[in-house]
């Protein structure tokens, strides 16, 4: 689960980590208020959406005076800010953050990983702040200072010093950056984070450190012993199609094509998306009914898949082992009913009980496609989808 | 032969009392030898009770020394599922096998810490289990599907393995074992730990590797293969259609920082020598063809 970067800079200053003074707004006059309150002369005006790459996109001004404020938070709120990471529909910004401005000399980065190799929590720290570090990595690896962190001792005070001699943070500041550094770590174990980064962390004009950026991305496994964090996810950054599936305990994930997938299993369910691209054809979407999926759970699938106005078939695919096939069968064939389908419906079942579950497809009465293996399914789906 | 386990495992299940735990136990003791080789379930509260004539310790050593299970396989919901890892490696099990799906990753790395220079080996979590056919099956794949003979299955997902198993049935192939390793990012036995005991197991002939996008264990196995393998091998990565940065199903299946794609990790097993399908539905019968030469 990903937070705000306001949310984020909360989180640093309860362990200790150095952030600008700012405000979270709602609204542009909100913004001119909050930086009257913050006084001072230099401001910055910040996007506040889950994507990065937002100074590019035109999401992150400075402003030298309160009309100034107001001009680039009129510019920014409500725009449809597109980034790399938002795709080219972009996402509509709802909320600010306006902060002092900082007197930057250097910048740095820090990051905090888990490295799944070494099965260790990594921390990560470069002296090219502001930059994508995923290019540092892959042009100037040998710029990324990396540890691997003890997870009994936690990161001791000997290697966040080395950390930040490392990247070139000056000796005056070792005592501060020691506390950044550690205060991240802390915050990412506490907290259950997968991916932890302050993006640049600076070195200020007057000598000290501060963190300018900060993004989380939380276990969603973990969340349940984390209601401060809970409270801090904020739907309009997520996908509807997705945050009604959680609801009803599914696995979905939309995507650009037009053929929907209902299949029962993770791995089997991208196996199913990347047969239907093998034969022409391009997903809808991914689609996990889990290994307990009832006739519920498969009519809110059906339902879920068919708010896409793009939908052109659909491919159920179900390895039934746990599952027995003749459930599914009933399930798949009241939805169709319930929903009143209108695009191809094509079925394959496969493990316990499929006899019984053919049988159950073929008695409806329903145009249901039945598909002998995988790969038959899959060409019939495409063909459906084409309207042949 | 097969690894890891087989008709003389004798095994404990943590968890066994719960919904979930009590209908996997009742299907694995139906199968083949299991009424033999299910022997103790674990769980405090219920110390003394039996269930299905299986009688329940209050603790994993309790239930070693009672009965001489160096096998444990757990059903613990994800909030406890870390601690009865932990509970089974103190008592110096074998072989753990995890099949709770949703652990947190901050208590799959300590405890994985706590592993470190013990004897206990894991399966999982978040993963089907092992089965070795018409020998012993320890989770929760359909036992019917598999049948006994020499190719090796080693795969990140559950139906997956079930798809390839079914192919390798239908034409005629059986399987030594089929061992599903789970789709967390921190687990225990990797491709490449489970392909080593593949390679030395005289009774399998060629090996089966299912992956999915997410993380550089297939890689790492592949490379080892180059240079190690006696044994042909067929490779299988699901997600090439996944978009970067979402986690597809499994907690471990996400593209992260251009990392972990499929058609990577593919290329790499293929000039590895693994005989690589982009087709999910041809597993077998690329098998088939590596076999007949």
């Amino acid at each position: 689960m990903k937070i705000h970067e306001y949310q984020g800079k909360e989180i640093l200053h309860q362990y200790g980590v150095p952030t600008p003074r700012g405000i979270a707004c709602f609204s542009v006059d909100e913004a001119v208020t909050a930086a009257q309150q913050l006084g001072g002369k230099v401001w910055v005006v910040k996007a506040q959406i889950h994507a990065g790459g937002r100074g590019k996109g035109g999401g992150v001004k400075v402003a030298k005076s309160l009309e100034e404020v107001r001009g680039a938070a009129q510019q920014i709120f409500g725009m449809r800010l597109v980034t790399h990471q938002t795709g080219k529909e972009g996402q509509v910004v709802k909320r600010l953050l306006v902060e002092e401005g900082a007197q930057i000399a250097k910048e740095f980065y820090l990051g905090m990983v888990i490295d799944r190799g070494r099965q260790r929590v990594a921390l990560l720290a470069s002296s090219e702040g502001g930059m994508d570090i995923e290019e540092v990595a892959a042009h100037t690896p040998e710029k990324i200072h990396k540890v691997w962190i003890d997870p009994v001792t936690g990161l001791r005070d000997a290697e966040a010093d080395t950390a930040a001699c490392n990247i070139g943070l000056p000796a005056a500041v070792i005592t501060e950056a020691r506390t950044c550094l550690k205060g991240l770590y802390r915050a990412f174990v506490e907290k259950d984070a997968m991916l932890a980064e302050i993006n640049p962390l600076v070195l200020t004009a007057d000598g000290h450190v501060l963190a300018l950026d900060a993004k989380f991305n939380f276990d969603s496994n973990a969340l349940y012993r984390h209601p401060e964090i809970v409270a801090m996810r904020d739907l309009d950054e997520e996908d509807p199609a997705e945050i009604e599936a959680s609801k009803f305990d599914l696995s979905y994930i939309s995507l650009n094509g037009d053929i929907g997938c209902l299949v029962n299993g993770a791995g089997l369910a991208m196996a199913t998306m990347d047969i239907i691209k093998l034969y022409g054809g391009e997903p809808a979407n991914f689609l996990d009914v889990g290994g307990g999926a009832s006739r519920e759970k498969v009519t809110e699938a059906f339902k879920l898949m068919l708010k896409n106005p793009k939908l052109k078939a659909i491919l159920v695919n179900i390895f039934g082992g746990i599952m027995k096939c003749d459930v599914i069968a009933e399930g798949v064939v009241a939805a169709a009913r319930e929903v009143h389908l209108q695009v191809p419906l094509v079925v394959r079942l496969e493990g316990t009980n499929v006899e019984l579950g053919k049988k159950i497809l073929s008695d409806s009465g329903l145009p249901i496609i039945s598909g002998s293996d995988m790969a038959d399914a899959a060409e019939k789906a495409v063909a459906a989808a084409r309207g042949l | 032969m097969s690894i890891l386990v087989d008709k003389n495992t004798r095994v404990m299940t943590q968890g066994m009392t719960g919904k979930v735990g009590q209908f996997h136990t009742v299907n694995c003791k139906a199968y083949a030898n299991g009424a033999n080789c299910f022997v103790a379930g674990v769980n405090p509260k219920k110390a003394g009770e039996t269930f299905e004539d299986i009688p329940v310790y209050a603790s994993v050593l309790d239930a070693k020394v009672a009965t001489g299970a160096t096998v444990s396989v757990i059903y613990v919901p994800p909030s406890g599922a870390a601690a009865a890892i932990d509970e089974a490696v103190e008592a110096e099990l074998d072989l753990v096998i995890c099949i709770t799906e949703g652990i947190p990753v901050h208590d799959m790395l300590k405890t994985r810490y706590r592993m470190q220079g013990k004897k206990t080996l894991l399966i999982g979590p978040n993963c089907p289990g092992i089965i070795t056919p018409d020998e012993i099956k320890i989770g929760i794949m359909p036992g019917h599907i598999h049948k006994k003979g020499r190719i090796g299955v080693v795969s990140r997902s559950g139906t997956l393995t079930y798809e390839a198993v079914g192919q390798l049935t239908a034409l005629g192939m059986g399987q030594s074992s089929c061992v599903g390793i789970g789709g967390d990012p921190i687990n225990g036995l990797k491709h490449l730990d489970v392909m080593k005991l593949f390679n030395d197991d005289p009774e399998t002939d060629a090996v089966i590797m299912v992956g999915e996008i997410g993380g550089s264990d297939e890689e790492e196995c592949a490379c080892w293969i180059k240079d190690n393998m006696k044994k042909p091998v067929v490779g299988f990565i699901a997600g090439i259609t996944a978009p970067p940065g979402k986690r597809m199903g499994h907690a471990g299946a996400i593209i992260s920082g251009g990392q972990g794609g499929a058609e990577g990790k593919l290329a790499v097993m293929e000039e590895c020598g693994i005989h690589i399908t982009r087709n999910p539905a041809e597993m077998g019968r690329v098998m088939q063809k590596v076999l007949k030469g």
